[in-house]
């Protein structure tokens, strides 16, 4: 069972691609671009589709997904958490 | 499992164009010809009205773009045959005028100085001779490089950028080496990728083209814009779905162009294409508009990929939906031809997946219906420039 999907190594985030992940669960990974499996304790419920931070990421760091800077920090996020419009904010707009 | 030997059904037009579906549209000029068209679709069985709310006092750009729209919307060669019905006889002619230059039948009627009632009398005499007409057509065996594709994605989530996006990606990069037309858009959602589709341009003069046409709907934006655009880019569907932020979303939406393809020109709204390859049409990422528009510059399938389940149709293309969020497939089936959730858990690679919606682009294009066409979506939504005068 697949938890969550990482475009590439050097990515921040994981994207959750299964229903109902809690808090604590320990979650198998499978990272696309290099196709090897990791693995990573969660510490937030994340909903299907949504981020899960695999590293912990300081205010004003940038976020990486797709090997590309998808934002910015806006408030601390630690690895397991669920990383989203609460703590992640746009450069652009 | 696609090369160049592989062939579809299609209707081959008098220009020469192949479309895959036969349709007889009943064609408002503007906003208070749609009764007419409606009375007339309703008296005559195989014909189809397209109401829409604009084509009074339009000026300039927006005029062009609004007669650009509707004369490529009738020219599209999965429209048989039209019959035009506007207000004033000036407009009428012109929009009839331009579609006629494919050499297909065109009637046109104006209301003024004849009423609703001799108008729908007349207009319907017309519309039942064309469909008639129409109705004996018959499908013929055309190469694929006859057919032409465009993509634009919809109510996305971060599963649309891991699973259905690159799914079109690697359809297009099995297409485009086979002479088709291909094309994409959704200009502000560009918007952090950029340079990845500057990067992709075949050439430096389509690079700047290109930019130039991202830096002016940017330059919109700015003059209007509020935080998060207000909810609309991202919208609340796509941060429900998890995406963040618009750069998140926009790298998402590239996948759609593949790996391979270049971009071999540019196309402003609605402009039709000139040769084969993959184009960059400058448009709305609001869904009906931006097929609206792909259906007026003469593509004829649509690729619709979708995260949290948009629902959009066309009313002259197919637009065929494919999804890899396993809760949309299971919630909103009805509205999904290509299911391509097994991407996520590795039981599909992108290879097969990109097979398989190809497989149903084929199928679609030999006549099976859509998902939107069984359910009715018909949302033909023309873009507007500013206000009218």
């Amino acid at each position: 069972m697949i938890h969550f999907v990482v475009h590439e190594d050097g990515d921040s985030v994981g994207t959750v691609v299964v229903e109902g992940v809690k808090s604590g669960d320990k979650l198998a990974g499978w990272v696309m671009e290099q196709d090897k499996m990791v693995t990573l304790p969660t510490i937030s419920a994340i909903p299907i589709g949504h981020k899960i931070a695999l590293q912990d990421l300081k205010k004003d760091d940038t976020v990486i997904k797709y090997g590309v800077d998808i934002g910015r920090v806006v408030a601390p996020i630690k690895a397991g958490e669920h990383l989203h419009v609460h703590n992640v904010k746009t450069k652009r707009w | 499992m696609i090369n160049k030997d592989t062939t579809f059904l299609g209707y081959r037009r008098e220009n020469g164009r192949v479309g895959v579906r036969n349709h007889v549209i009943i064609l408002p000029v503007d906003d208070i010809s749609n009764a007419s068209c409606e009375a007339v679709a309703n008296n005559i069985k195989g014909t189809m009205a397209l109401p829409h709310p604009y084509g009074r006092l339009q000026f300039g750009a927006d005029l062009e773009l609004h007669f650009r729209t509707l004369i490529g919307t009738g020219a599209n060669p999965n429209v048989a045959a039209v019959v035009v019905i506007g207000i004033e006889p000036a407009w009428t002619k012109l929009v009839a005028d331009g579609i006629a230059k494919t050499g297909k039948p065109v009637q046109s009627f104006s209301i003024s100085q004849n009423g609703d009632h001799a108008t729908i009398m007349k207009a319907s005499a017309a519309a039942r001779e064309l469909v008639q007409w129409a109705s004996e057509k018959q499908r013929e065996v055309c190469p694929i490089s006859d057919l032409w594709v465009s993509t634009k994605c919809g109510e996305s989530d971060t599963t649309s950028g891991c699973g259905a996006n690159p799914t079109v990606g690697n359809a297009f990069d099995k297409l485009y080496g086979l002479g088709t037309t291909l094309c994409f858009g959704e200009t502000s959602e560009l918007t952090g990728g950029e340079h990845l589709v500057a990067e992709r341009c075949r050439t430096p003069e389509v690079r700047e083209q290109f930019m130039a046409l991202f830096n002016k709907y940017q330059a919109m934006i700015d003059r209007h814009k509020t935080s998060d655009l207000s909810d609309s880019q991202p919208t609340k569907g796509n941060i429900a779905g998890g995406l963040t932020t618009i750069e998140e979303k926009a790298l998402g939406n590239i996948q759609k162009i593949g790996k391979k393809c270049k971009v071999d020109g540019v196309l402003d709204y609605a402009e039709t294409p000139t040769g084969p390859g993959l184009w960059f049409m400058q448009s709305s990422s609001a869904a009906a508009e931006m097929v609206t528009l792909c259906a007026a510059a003469g593509y004829v399938v649509h690729f619709f990929p979708t995260g949290q389940g948009n629902i959009v149709g066309n009313p002259i293309v197919p637009v065929i939906k494919l999804c890899a969020n396993p809760r949309t497939v299971r919630t909103m089936g009805e509205h999904v031809d290509v299911d391509t959730s097994g991407l996520l858990q590795r039981e599909l690679n992108m290879d097969q997946a990109g097979d398989k919606l190809l497989e149903m682009m084929l199928r679609t294009a030999n006549g099976r219906f859509t998902a939107a066409e069984a359910l009715g979506h018909r949302e033909f939504v023309l873009t507007r420039l500013y206000e009218s005068a």
